[in-house]
């Protein structure tokens, strides 16, 4: 038993892992949504804020490659489990069926994850990795939803974060061992709130920029 | 209301470990409602070996639902429907005329198949050997009570001991995850005085000894807890967790 690798290492120590990087990134996906409710201050107070924020200069980068490496953690360990769980029981059961335990969300987060990461690089390429020396944050918004695959894409994948952090939440809370009868049923409550807050607030920004235009 | 029906079984024969298995069916007939899952079974066994042909193989043992040998997935359900009940202890009342059941074994890699719905759990034998005890020097019995242990804490204690390690947990999780028994067997020790000596070499014992036997890594799905034949709480699951971060991250042993 030495050092940090062998505890992280086993099925307990890479839920944690887990749950202590998919907490960080339910602390972004917050930011993130408060963040983009400036645009309902009008087009302006959008840009504002993202100049504000990039006038952070260090502090933003040193926040990316924080977010990067939890990206890296959460996506290699959740690969792993995916894999290890499917070879504890190759052989599947001919009917299936829940015992009440079960959500959409729990049992989907495999592949709910896959679709975000997927679409996380998809946004990267829309907004971060593109030359805004002649725009603003703004235009780039506007002329990306001005096409009706890019609302459904950005939508959908909205709606797909919000399934993905319906279970994440509170099974992060578990993993991290706090369960109480006192606070769990309050947890779970939250983590559907929560997703309906992301999935609302988030996927109705496209929509609400096209209707701008 | 004793009744007779009839049901249709679809049943998974598998000769042994390393051969192809498949679903058989059979007519179990003039079945009485008062008979439980394994009587029925019981009846359809006799009838196979008057007609020479070879019994369907289930573990049973002591059928009043407390030795945790018996059990089965019942139409996708472990130990079927009926909450809270072994696979002994579910009776023909609950199904209706002309259903067809279909009976499937555990399914886990940590689960060896022996033959038909036997399956090898001595994986849990030695979950439990890399730690699920405490060791006593030998010597006069002591005095009962001479250690005092709040109520609530003894009957979470119970609560968790209340496990028969039929498996069911292994067989319900999506992922085919011993976390249920683990934490049950964990924590029926770590919340007594008794069990707390060696709570930290336990706690990384047993979980690593589970990881070694290839169970699936725990997702918090649920579908143990609402399986479990004697409800056994994910809480202590997160006890499990909490045992391990002190044992892993913040003990004395290395």
């Amino acid at each position: 038993m030495n050092g940090l690798t062998n505890p992280m290492g086993t099925s307990v120590g890479k839920k944690l892992m887990m749950a202590v990087t998919g907490l960080g990134f339910c602390c972004f996906l917050t930011i993130h949504l408060a963040g983009n409710l400036t645009l309902y201050g009008g087009k302006d107070f959008f840009n504002s804020y993202v100049e504000h924020l990039h006038s952070l200069g260090p502090l933003v980068t040193l926040a990316e490659l924080g977010l990067l490496f939890f990206a890296l953690i959460h996506v290699l360990t959740g690969m792993l489990l995916f894999y290890q769980n499917y070879n504890a029981r190759p052989a599947r059961y001919s009917v299936n069926k829940r015992a009440g335990g079960r959500t959409l969300g729990s049992a989907t987060m495999p592949y709910t994850g896959v679709i975000l990461l997927l679409f996380v690089i998809f946004h990267l390429m829309n907004f971060h990795f593109v030359d805004k020396t002649n725009t603003t944050t703004f235009q780039l918004m506007s002329n990306a939803f001005a096409s009706p695959v890019y609302i459904f894409i950005y939508t959908f994948a909205v709606i797909i974060a919000a399934i993905h952090v319906s279970h994440g939440l509170w099974s992060a809370f578990q993993t991290l061992g706090a369960n109480h009868p006192k606070y769990t049923p309050f947890l779970r409550g939250l983590s559907i709130v929560f997703s309906v807050v992301i999935g609302i607030g988030l996927g109705f920004i496209p929509v609400y920029v096209s209707l701008l235009r | 209301m004793t009744k007779n029906i009839n049901v249709t079984l679809k049943v998974w024969r598998q000769k042994g470990p390393h051969v192809k298995g498949g679903f058989e069916t059979y007519p179990a007939t003039d079945i009485s409602t008062d008979m439980s899952f394994l009587e029925m079974i019981d009846c359809v066994n006799e009838q196979l070996t008057l007609d020479g042909k070879e019994p369907i193989a289930f573990d049973h043992d002591c059928r009043e639902g407390i030795c945790g040998m018996c059990g089965a997935v019942i139409n996708g359900r472990c130990h079927g429907q009926e909450k809270g009940t072994t696979l002994c202890q579910l009776h023909m009342r609950h199904f209706s005329n002309g259903d067809t059941i279909v009976i499937e074994p555990w399914r886990a890699t940590a689960f060896p198949m022996v033959k038909d719905l036997v399956v090898d759990r001595s994986a849990f034998d030695q979950i439990i050997l890399a730690g699920g005890y405490i060791s006593v020097n030998t010597g006069g019995a002591p005095d009962a009570n001479s250690i005092p242990i709040a109520q609530e804490i003894a009957e979470l204690a119970m609560d968790a001991a209340a496990c028969i390690g039929c498996g069911a947990c292994v067989a319900a999780c999506p992922n085919a995850s011993a976390m249920l028994f683990t934490s049950a067997k964990i924590s029926q020790l770590a919340l007594l005085p008794q069990g707390k000596p060696e709570a930290t070499s336990r706690a990384l014992a047993m979980v690593n000894k589970m990881d070694e036997l290839c169970f699936g890594n725990c997702s918090n799905e649920r579908e143990c807890e609402a399986e479990c034949p004697k409800e056994i709480s994910i809480s202590n699951i997160a006890r499990l967790n909490r045992e391990f971060v002190k044992a892993g991250l913040v003990s004395v042993v290395k």
